[in-house]
C-alpha cells in the first residue's frame, strides 16, 4: 500500500501531505527530512525509486516539484511511477485543490479509481455545490444589505 | 508535457488562484514560496500561527472566513508546525449544514488527526450521521475521512452504515464504502470478518470503478487465504481477459492501455492465486500470453504490467511458453537505457532465477553493469539478487562486494540489513572456517554495532568448538588464526563493542593456547583494552574474565605468574567499580591468584566453553525441598493463571482488573492476524515469498528425492511455520517438472550450441534460441569494450570455480561433510547444498567449451584453448575435452557457468539424486547436441576461437584469473 504522499519543492519545501498510515508530527517532519534529502540529491537519469527503511520511495519530478510516494517493497514500482502521473495528469486537467482530487484517487493508501473522468466528474460536481453555495450566500448577503440599507 | 509543466511551476509558487481565498492568505501562501530559508518560513509560520489563534478564539467569525482559517491552519501543520490549537476546530466544522463547509471540516480533521487522536470520538457521530445523508456528497467526505478516522473500537459504531452503502446507487458511493470498509478489514480483520462477502458480490457491480476497488480488498483477503478463493479463478481470468481486451469504457484507459491498474491488480490476485495450484494456473495461461504479445515496451505503464505478468508467472506453476516470454521481456528491461527499467528487470531477474537458474546467465554483464552502477538504488537491487544467487562457489566474491560497498554507506537501516545478510551467506555457504572468521571480523569491524549480539555468540562458540567434523588440528588452527587476527585488530581504535566482546573472550580462551604468545603479553593486551573503553561494562567484564581465565590456564600448567602492574591497576579499579558484576569478577581474580594448582583445574577447567549445560527447567532437584516445606505447612504453590483467577472473584478493583485482562485478551485476538500479514510482507521484501517457492522437477523423483526435498527448507523455513505454506510446499513438490525446466542441463551452458542441443532434446522453447544466438553475436560485438576487470568479475559471480568432476568425484563426500559443517554453522540454515551439488553433472559438454568463452576471451587467440583450459584445470578436471566423447567430458568439464544451475533448491533436487534419469537426461542432451551439430565440439571449438578473435581483445593474464577461480 501507499503510505504517504509527498510534495516537496527542489529547495525541499513541502507543498502537500497526506498521511495513510499515522505518523505523529515529530516523526512527519523527520520523514519529511529525511526523504528530501534522499531524493533531491538523486541525479537526473538515475531510478525513480529509493529505497528507504525497507520501503521503497517512488518519486518523480515535475518541473520544480517532486512527487514522492512510499509503498511496501512488494510492490510495482512501476505502477506507483503511473499512479503519480495519473494523479498530475487530473491535477493537469482541473487544476484547484489538490487534496481533493488526491482524496478521489486513494483511499486509504489504495488506488481507488483510475478513470480520470470520473475523478474529474467528482471533483467539478463538489465544486460546483460550492460555487452555487457561494452564490446563494452572496445573493443574501445582498439581500440582507439592502433590507438593512 | 509543457502544460504539466506549467501545473508543476504553479504547484510549485502555491498559487492558488481563483479560489476565492482572501489576500491574506494568498500572500501568506506567496511569502512562504518566496521565503529564502527554513527559518524564514518558520518565522512566517510562527507569526501566521500567533495570527490564527487570535482569530479562531473570537467567537464572531464568521463561518466562510472561517473556512478560510482552518485551511491556513492545514497549510501551517502541513508544514511542520504544531496546529493543535485549531483540531477542536476543525471538529466543530464537520457539524456544519452546508456542504462545502463540512466538507472543508472533514479534509482538515482528516488531515489533524488519526484514529488514535482523542479528538476522534468526537467526530464518530458525525460520520455516523453523515454516513445516512440524502446527499451523496456528504456521504462520500464522510467515507473519506471514516477511512482515515476509524480505528478499531470505532469500527462497530459506523459499520452497519457502510455496509448498507455498498448497496447505494451512486457508484461513488459504492466504491467509497468498499474502500471504508477494506480499511476497516486492515484495522481489525475479525470485526469484519462476516462482511467479506460483500466484496465478493462487489467484484460483480457494474460499474467498473467500484470493481477496480474491490479488488484491493479482496487481495488482501486472498494473500490472507488463498484457498477460500479459488473459485474466483474463472471470473477474475475472465474479468483480465475482458480488460485486456478492451471492454471497459475508454476512460479507464491510460495512455492507451486499457484500464492497467485494474490489470495489475488483477495480475497480483492471480499470482497469490496460481502459486502451487496448477489447476488454477491453467486457467491463466491464455490470458498471460495474450498481455505478454500485446505487451507494450514503450510506455512506462505497459513495462508496469509486463513487470507484474512476470512477477505473476514466476508466482502461479511454471509453463515453458511462459516462462519463455519472461525471460524475453526481462532481457529487454535489462537491456534498456532506463534506470528504472534496469531496476524492474534485475527485480524480475531475481524472481526468475528461483525457477529457471540458468535465466541469468544471458544476462550476466547487464547484473555487473547495474552493480557498478553509480545509481546507489539499482546497485542495491543488484546486491538483492546477488544474495538470491549465492551459493558455496560464489560466496566469497558477493560477500566481499557486499562487505566493500557496506563499509560505505551511512544509512544504518540498510546497513544492518547488508550486514546481516553478509552474516547469513557467510554462515550458510562459508568456504573455510578461516574466510569465515574473516569475514565476521570485517563485519564486526564495520557495522559490529549493527548486527544482532546473536551473531557474535554464535561466532564464539564456531571458534569454540570448530566446525565439528575436523580434526582437532584443524580446530587449533583455526583458534591460532583468530587469535592472530584479533591481536592485530585489537589496537585499532573506535572498534564496536560486541566486536570487542569476541576478541576478549577468544584471546582470554586461546591467546595462550599455542603458546605462541605469553600469557603476560595477551593480559598485557586485555589490560589495554579495558583501559580504552573505560564505559563500556561489558566489554570491560569480557576483559577481566579473559585475564582471569588466562591466569587459570597458566596456574593449572603449574607455571608461575607475576602480576603486572596494569593489570593490578585495573583489578583493583574494578573491584571498587559501581558495578556489582565488575567488582565481582576482579574478586574472583584475586581469590584465584590465592588457590592452589588443583583447586584452579577444577574450578577452571580448560576449553569448559564447549561443555554443554543442560538445564533443569522442571528445577527438579528442588523436590525434596519443596516436599519437606510442604511437610512442614508450607502453603502448596499455585500457578499463576489461577491465582488471578482467585483473586479476581475477590474486589470490584479485581473484577475490573479481570475486565481488563478480559479486554487485553480480546485485544490479542484481533492482533493475532498481523504478525502473519507482517510476516508475509517482509517474506516478501525478502523476495521469497511463497508463492517463489520453486517447485520440485519430476514428479517421479519426488518419493525417490523425499528425504533430500524435506532438507530443503532454507529460505522458506520461515513459510514453514504457517500451515497453508506448508501445505503448498508439500503441493508443489508433486508437481513434475514443466518440459522447460528440464532443459536445465543445457542451458547451464552459456554456449548457443548447448542451447539449441538442449532445448531441441526437450522440443521445447527452441524457439527462442535464434534470439539468444543473435543477442550472444552482438555481445560479443561489444566483447572489445568490456574490459577484462569486469569480466572477471562476472566469471566469479556466474562462473562456477569448482570443477564439475571434482564435485560429482567429491560429492558424497562433500555432501556429508557440508551437510555437517552447515547443521554446526547455523542451527536454522538448512543445508541445500548437498543437494545442489549433485545437479551439475547433468550439464552437458558443450558447456566447457562455451564457458570457456567468457573467461577464456581475454587469452590469445593464437594458444589453443582447450589445451590451455586442461592446464589450468590441473588434475581434477584434465583429461577429456578436446577427446570430444561428449559423456565423459561432461563428467569431468569444468562448469564456469553452472552457479546459477545450482543456486535455488529447484535445481536442488531436481532429482539428479537418481543417477539414471540424470544420465540419460545427459545422454539425451549430448547426442542430439551431436545430432544437431555434428562434430559439435570441433565446431563449438572453432566458433569459440573465432570469437576471440573477432570479439575480445587478449589481455593476458587469464591463467590468474583461472586460478583463482578454480583454485
Amino acid at each position: 500500500m501507499i503510505h504517504f504522499v509527498l510534495l516537496i519543492s527542489r529547495q525541499g519545501k513541502v507543498r502537500l501531505t497526506k498521511w495513510y498510515t499515522p505518523y505523529p508530527q515529530k516523526q512527519r517532519s523527520k520523514v519529511i527530512k529525511e526523504i528530501s534529502s534522499l531524493v533531491l540529491t538523486r541525479g537526473p537519469k538515475l531510478c525513480n525509486f529509493v529505497e528507504w527503511q525497507g520501503y521503497r520511495v517512488v518519486y518523480k519530478r515535475y518541473a520544480s516539484l517532486y512527487f514522492c510516494m512510499c509503498i511496501d517493497p512488494a510492490d510495482n514500482e512501476l505502477e506507483t511511477l503511473q499512479i503519480i502521473h495519473h494523479y498530475v495528469e487530473i491535477l493537469d486537467r482541473y487544476f484547484g485543490n489538490a487534496y481533493f482530487i488526491l482524496d478521489e484517487i486513494l483511499i486509504a493508501g489504495e488506488l481507488q479509481e483510475s478513470n480520470k473522468k470520473a475523478v474529474l466528474r467528482l471533483v467539478t460536481t463538489q465544486d460546483a455545490l460550492v460555487e452555487a453555495a457561494k452564490e446563494a450566500a452572496s445573493s443574501l448577503s445582498n439581500i440582507i444589505a439592502q433590507a438593512t440599507k | 508535457m509543457e502544460q504539466l509543466r506549467t501545473i508543476g511551476r504553479e504547484l510549485a509558487m502555491g498559487s492558488q488562484g481563483g479560489w476565492g481565498q482572501s489576500k491574506e492568505f494568498l500572500d501568506l501562501v506567496k511569502s512562504i514560496g518566496e521565503a529564502r530559508s527554513k527559518a524564514e518560513e518558520d518565522r512566517i509560520i510562527a507569526r501566521e500561527l500567533e495570527h490564527l489563534k487570535r482569530r479562531l478564539a473570537d467567537p464572531d467569525v464568521p463561518r466562510r472566513k472561517m473556512k478560510e482559517l482552518l485551511l491556513r491552519l492545514v497549510y501551517a501543520e502541513m508544514l511542520g508546525h504544531d496546529a493543535s490549537f485549531g483540531h477542536i476546530h476543525a471538529v466543530k466544522m464537520t457539524h456544519d449544514e452546508s456542504l462545502p463547509l463540512k466538507r472543508t471540516g472533514y479534509l482538515a480533521v482528516a488531515l489533524f488527526l488519526d484514529e488514535r487522536h482523542d479528538l476522534v470520538i468526537l467526530v464518530v457521530n458525525t460520520i455516523q450521521k453523515d454516513l445516512r445523508s440524502d446527499n451523496y456528497l456528504v456521504v462520500c467526505a464522510a467515507l473519506t475521512a471514516a477511512c482515515r478516522l476509524i480505528g478499531e473500537e470505532a469500527i462497530p459504531a459506523v459499520l452497519p452504515q457502510v455496509v448498507e452503502l455498498l448497496a447505494h446507487p451512486k457508484e461513488a458511493v459504492r466504491k467509497k464504502a468498499v474502500m471504508a470498509l477494506h480499511r476497516f478489514y486492515q484495522r481489525s480483520p475479525s470485526s469484519v470478518s462476516h462482511l467479506v462477502s460483500n466484496f465478493r458480490k462487489r467484484l460483480c457491480d457494474n460499474d467498473p470503478g467500484v470493481m477496480g476497488a474491490t479488488l484491493c480488498p479482496l487481495y488482501d483477503l486472498i494473500l490472507e487465504e488463498p484457498n477460500a478463493y479459488k473459485d474466483l479463478v474463472v471470473s477474475f481470468v475472465n474479468i483480465l481477459k475482458q480488460v485486456a481486451e478492451r471492454r471497459l469504457p475508454t476512460s479507464y484507459d491510460y495512455h492507451q492501455m486499457p484500464a492497467p491498474f485494474i490489470q495489475i491488480k488483477l495480475l497480483k490476485i492471480l499470482a497469490v492465486l496460481g502459486s502451487g495450484d496448477k489447476q488454477a494456473s491453467g486457467h491463466m495461461y491464455t490470458v498471460l500470453g495474450d498481455i505478454f504479445r500485446k505487451g507494450d515496451t514503450a510506455s512506462n505503464i505497459g513495462n508496469a504490467i509486463l513487470y507484474e505478468c512476470i512477477c505473476c508467472i514466476s508466482s502461479i506453476f511454471p509453463n515453458p511458453k511462459m516462462l519463455e516470454a519472461a525471460a524475453e521481456t526481462t532481457s529487454k528491461f535489462l537491456k534498456s537505457d532506463s534506470h528504472n527499467l534496469k531496476y524492474m528487470g534485475i527485480d524480475a531477474l531475481g524472481r526468475l532465477i528461483k525457477i529457471n537458474p540458468d535465466i541469468a546467465e544471458e544476462h550476466q554483464l547487464a547484473v555487473i553493469d547495474c552493480l557498478e552502477d553509480p545509481d546507489d538504488t539499482l546497485k542495491r537491487k543488484t546486491f538483492e539478487l546477488l544474495y538470491k544467487m549465492t551459493k558455496s562457489t560464489n560466496v566469497e566474491v558477493i560477500v566481499d562486494r557486499m562487505i566493500e560497498y557496506m563499509i560505505n554507506i551511512t544509512d544504518h537501516h540498510y546497513k544492518t540489513e547488508i550486514a546481516s545478510r553478509c552474516v547469513e551467506l557467510a554462515e550458510q555457504f562459508a568456504p573455510s572456517n578461516q574466510w569465515f572468521i574473516q569475514t565476521m571480523n570485517k563485519v564486526f569491524e564495520h557495522a559490529g554495532d549493527l548486527v544482532n549480539i546473536r551473531v557474535a555468540h554464535n561466532l564464539m562458540r564456531l571458534i569454540a568448538e570448530g566446525f565439528g567434523e575436523e580434526d582437532e588440528g584443524a580446530d587449533s588452527q583455526l583458534r591460532s588464526s583468530a587469535v592472530d587476527s584479533y591481536l592485530r585488530i585489537v589496537g585499532e581504535p573506535k572498534l564496536p563493542s560486541s566486536f570487542l566482546q569476541i576478541i576478549c573472550w577468544v584471546l582470554g580462551e586461546y591467546g595462550t593456547a599455542d603458546g605462541k604468545y605469553s600469557a603476560s603479553y595477551i593480559i598485557g593486551k586485555l589490560c589495554d583494552v579495558a583501559e580504552a573503553h573505560l564505559t563500556d561494562d561489558t566489554v570491560k567484564a569480557y576483559a577481566i574474565s579473559g585475564i582471569l581465565k588466562i591466569f587459570a590456564f597458566e596456574i593449572a600448567l603449574g607455571r608461575k605468574i607475576d602480576m603486572l602492574p596494569e593489570c593490578q591497576t585495573l583489578v583493583d579499579e574494578l573491584s571498587a567499580s559501581h558495578s556489582t558484576d565488575l567488582q565481582q569478577r576482579a574478586y574472583e581474580l584475586q581469590a584465584l591468584l590465592g588457590l592452589d594448582k588443583r583447586a584452579v583445574e577444577s574450578a577452571m577447567p580448560a576449553d569448559a566453553s564447549c561443555e554443554d549445560i543442560e538445564v533443569d527447567r522442571n528445577l527438579s532437584f528442588l523436590n525434596s525441598y519443596v516436599q519437606q516445606a510442604l511437610e512442614n505447612g508450607a502453603a502448596p504453590y499455585i500457578p499463576e493463571s489461577e491465582r488471578s483467577g482467585v483473586i479476581s472473584v475477590g474486589s470490584y478493583k479485581s473484577q475490573e482488573q479481570q475486565e481488563t485482562s478480559a479486554h487485553t485478551l480480546r485485544f490479542e485476538a484481533y492482533e493475532m492476524p498481523k504478525p502473519s500479514l507482517a510476516l508475509a510482507t517482509s517474506q516478501v521484501s525478502m523476495s521469497t515469498p511463497p508463492t517463489d517457492l520453486v517447485p520440485v522437477p519430476d514428479p517421479g523423483y519426488y518419493k525417490e528425492d523425499h528425504q533430500t526435498s524435506r532438507s530443503q527448507p532454507s529460505g522458506d523455513a520461515i513459510s514453514g511455520e504457517f500451515g497453508v505454506k506448508l501445505r503448498l510446499d508439500g503441493v508443489q513438490k508433486k508437481w513434475g517438472r514443466p518440459t522447460y525446466s528440464s532443459s536445465t542441463p543445457s542451458s547451464s551452458a552459456s554456449s548457443q550450441q548447448a542451447t539449441n542441443g538442449g532445448s531441441y532434446s526437450d522440443g521445447g522453447g527452441s524457439t527462442s534460441s535464434q534470439a539468444r544466438e543473435s543477442s550472444y553475436g552482438s555481445k560479443r560485438q561489444q566483447g572489445t569494450e568490456i574490459s577484462a576487470e569486469k569480466q572477471r568479475l562476472a566469471a566469479s559471480l556466474f562462473g562456477s570455480a569448482a570443477a564439475k568432476a571434482d564435485r560429482k568425484a567429491q560429492a558424497s563426500r562433500k555432501a556429508s561433510k557440508e551437510n555437517a559443517s552447515a547443521e554446526k554453522a547455523t542451527a536454522s540454515s538448512a543445508a541445500p547444498q548437498p543437494v545442489k551439488e549433485q545437479v551439475i553433472p547433468e550439464a552437458p559438454p558443450p558447456d566447457l567449451l562455451d564457458l570457456g568463452d567468457e573467461p577464456v576471451s581475454s587469452s590469445p587467440p593464437s594458444a589453443d584453448p582447450f589445451s590451455q583450459l586442461e592446464g589450468l584445470l590441473g588434475p581434477a578436471s584434465a583429461t577429456p575435452v578436446v577427446s570430444g566423447a561428449p559423456a565423459t567430458s561432461t563428467s569431468k568439464a569444468p562448469d564456469l557457468m553452472s552457479i546459477f544451475s545450482d543456486d535455488v533448491p529447484t535445481g536442488a533436487t531436481s532429482g539428479s539424486t537418481d543417477p539414471t534419469l540424470g544420465d540419460v537426461n545427459l545422454i539425451k542432451g549430448a547426442t542430439t547436441a551431436a545430432a544437431k551439430k555434428g562434430p559439435s565440439l570441433q565446431d563449438a571449438l572453432q566458433k569459440d576461437a573465432t570469437a576471440r578473435q573477432v570479439g575480445v581483445t587478449p589481455t593476458g593474464n587469464n591463467p590468474n584469473l583461472f586460478k583463482d577461480l578454480l583454485g
